[in-house]
């Protein structure tokens, strides 16, 4: 054995990299296989599971219905595959908008003074010390019917006579996409930021040099070169925004369920775990399939450069 | 190009101050008065820190004078900014857009300036043949030498042909062969196109070898402009003498004057000394003797009737081409002769050895009389 060891190079680095592989097989492949295997069973009266190989679960989530008013075998019931695209596209639209609001503050922090840079990043990262779900509360009481917004439009209102209808900002779908953007800007500042640092004052002065005028120095060097930050950024944004049910259950109620709200209702109240298992696999797979057309795009966020 | 006024720049009186760190105020450039003319080779030579970049950059427009003010083609350049002005830059770190390959980063300030797009390929392809980089057009720059990267920095600042090309020690990125290679070249490819060349240096061989003129700067100051030659030949101060080169010095006070020559009197040697008066110094006066030493006659016999000075060999380095005699010339003088090994031989006797009695022999014609600066 020792021996063995001692000579053989490739025993060596199974062996370097067996804590790994374990980690990995006990925390990622087993669980996964056991979603899997779960999601093909059907649920039994007290919320157990009986283990077969049947596609009923993913067939309802596909806008199919087992179980039709008319009695016949399935009907278009496109109930879950409402949620899956509602929550692509608040996913789609939340990235987007983070990207528009991060890109000019990294802009800004990157191009400030060395000694303001650091206090700017401190600001950034301030409301992360604070617990995720306590955050969304804040929100909460920001958009409440009786909330902060609501009672400064109503004071203001108050003041000038004109007659004010408390706005209802809660549960709607602009609350959630509001309580998105704001959990995950941190996120995308972050990569872009480190990105446009790395560009050297001297390339910006070439391009200067060479007749570019501060916007096109700005759409020929600075974003091309900041590309990577933006797709970093949008990885770590994207996918755990198709993912979380935190924000959507606080702010958007029932108004908006995402696959997230689906998957925990289903392993919580609604007791049916084979059907939330093929849920967080489909959910798995759209982002799977979706971050793989990007990166196949835009690169993994690495430098563009070609070797 | 079109020519309408005699210097492609001109400094006029420029001064730039900055802010240290320290809260202190420093004239990185102090007063700074410099004429380029068209087509001409210009070097600005000097120690670090001494305001060449500087100067440099409120050419290129990165940086506005705090006095004075620059200008090209006769033009008061202001707050223009470096993308409005007729002049282009070669970077010391050559700033080549690591995202664009060879073409796309030489084509760059064509595009800039809407060239058709036939046209942007003959000229990019004609600077691809100047700067022997055919074939590479494809590449990006990490996958290239230092060497090519500085081409491929020279060729994107020279596509735009402006009316002069300001270039920040661009080969000093380089090793020593490759340096002298591109030092020809260079100079080859500046008088084929024509350009005036305002080129940053603090390797005087370079400056010597390369300069159709030469701008010796030392602490935001102009010291002396001139052809290589003046500056070697006749520097005007120590300063020039000391950095450019090697040199002996004395100092003394003048004696008498005649013509263009000047008679020191030198306490350290207790003698008097004749030279050529280059300082324009008058009688009483303080003044520096420097003389190189190349230029010192070594003998055993005195070779002069007057102005030469007995000493003893201290030490001697034998380099090759040259001995190179270190005379001890008593009260405490020491100076260094430089003797060209003119004959062949093993003898060590023949190269000078130590505790040898030697003559030296300043020549009048080759001592220079500077004024104390
Ligand atoms: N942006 C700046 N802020 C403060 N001081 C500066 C700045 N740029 C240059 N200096 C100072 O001005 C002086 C001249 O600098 P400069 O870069 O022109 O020197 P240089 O002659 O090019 O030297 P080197 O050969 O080392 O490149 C230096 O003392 C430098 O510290
Ligand atoms: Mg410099």
């Amino acid at each position: 054995m020792l021996k063995r060891l001692r000579e053989n190079k490739s025993f060596q680095g199974t062996l370097l990299v067996s804590p790994t592989l374990l980690w990995m097989i006990a925390l990622l492949f087993i669980p996964l296989i056991l979603t899997t295997i779960i999601s093909f069973g059907t649920r039994n009266a007290d919320g157990g599971v009986i283990y077969g190989f049947s596609f009923h679960n993913y067939v309802r989530l596909f806008g199919f219905s087992t179980d039709c008013p008319g009695g016949q075998a399935s009907c278009f019931d496109p109930l879950y595959a409402n949620i899956l695209g509602r929550s692509l596209s608040l996913a789609f639209w939340t990235t987007v908008i983070v990207i528009a609001l991060a890109y000019p503050l990294a802009y800004f922090i990157a191009r400030a003074h060395p000694k303001r840079r650091n206090t700017f990043l401190m600001l950034v990262l301030v409301p992360l010390w604070t617990n995720f779900v306590i955050r969304v509360y804040a929100w909460m009481m920001l958009l409440r019917e009786q909330g902060v917004i609501n009672g400064i439009i109503g004071w203001v209102a108050a003041r000038f006579g004109v007659q004010f209808e408390p706005l209802q900002m809660l549960y709607t779908p602009g609350a959630v996409l509001v309580g998105m953007v704001y959990e995950f800007l941190p996120f995308m500042i972050l990569p872009i930021f480190t990105s446009l640092e790395k560009i050297d004052v001297p390339l910006y002065e070439a391009a200067a040099d060479l007749g570019a005028n501060p916007f096109r120095t700005f759409l020929r060097v600075t974003l091309p070169l900041s590309m990577p930050g933006v797709v970093a950024g949008t990885i770590l944004v994207f996918i755990p925004v198709m993912g979380t049910f935190i924000v959507s259950d606080l702010l958007g109620g029932k108004q908006v369920i995402l696959v997230g709200n689906l998957i925990q209702n289903q392993f919580l109240s609604a007791r049916d775990p084979t059907f939330g298992s093929a849920a967080s696999l489909i959910l798995m797979i759209m982002t799977l399939i979706v971050t793989y057309f990007y990166t196949r795009k835009f690169g993994f966020g690495e430098e563009i450069i070609a070797v | 190009m079109t020519q309408t006024s005699e210097f492609a720049v001109e400094l006029r009186d420029v001064v730039k101050t900055f802010k240290t760190p320290e809260g202190t105020l420093l004239n990185a450039v102090d007063h700074v008065n410099m004429q380029i003319k068209h087509g001409e080779f210009f070097s600005m030579l000097g120690s670090s820190g001494c305001g060449k970049t500087t100067s440099l950059r409120m050419m290129a427009g990165f940086e506005w004078p705090t006095e004075g003010d620059v200008y090209i083609e006769g033009n008061a350049q202001g707050h223009t900014p470096p993308f409005q002005r007729p002049v282009n830059t070669v970077f010391q770190s050559y700033a080549l857009f690591q995202h664009m390959t060879i073409y796309q980063n030489i084509a760059f300030g064509l595009e800039m300036e809407r060239a058709p797009a036939d046209e942007v390929k003959t000229r990019v392809g004609r600077l691809l043949d100047m700067v022997q980089l055919n074939g590479m057009e494809r590449r990006y720059p990490k996958q290239l030498s230092g060497g090519q990267q500085q081409r491929v920095a020279l060729a994107r600042a020279l596509v735009k042909m402006p009316n002069v090309l300001l270039l920040d020690e661009p080969l000093g990125a380089l090793d020593l062969k490759l340096r002298k290679e591109m030092q020809l070249e260079l100079k080859a490819i500046q008088q084929k196109v024509g350009i005036t060349f305002v080129y940053v240096t603090h390797d005087q061989e370079e400056a010597l070898t390369m300069s159709d003129r030469i701008a010796v700067m030392s602490k935001g100051k102009v010291m002396q402009v001139g052809i290589p030659v003046e500056i070697y030949e006749r520097p005007q101060s120590r300063f020039v003498a000391d950095f450019i080169g090697e040199s002996n010095f004395f100092e003394g006070i003048v004696q008498s004057v005649e013509q263009d020559r000047a008679t020191v009197l030198v306490p350290s040697l207790k003698a008097e000394v004749t030279g050529l008066n280059t300082g324009q110094v008058g009688v009483g006066q303080k003044a520096i003797i420097s003389i190189r030493p190349e230029k010192i006659r070594i003998s055993e016999q005195p070779a002069l009737k007057t102005n030469f000075f007995n000493g003893t060999v201290k030490t001697t380095t034998y380099i090759g081409s040259d001995t190179h005699v270190y005379v001890d010339m008593g009260g405490g003088v020491t100076l260094k002769v430089w003797e060209q090994n003119k004959i062949s031989s093993l003898d060590p006797r023949a190269y000078y050895v130590q505790g040898q009695k030697v003559c030296l022999n300043l020549f009048p014609e080759n001592t220079l009389i500077l004024a104390e600066s």
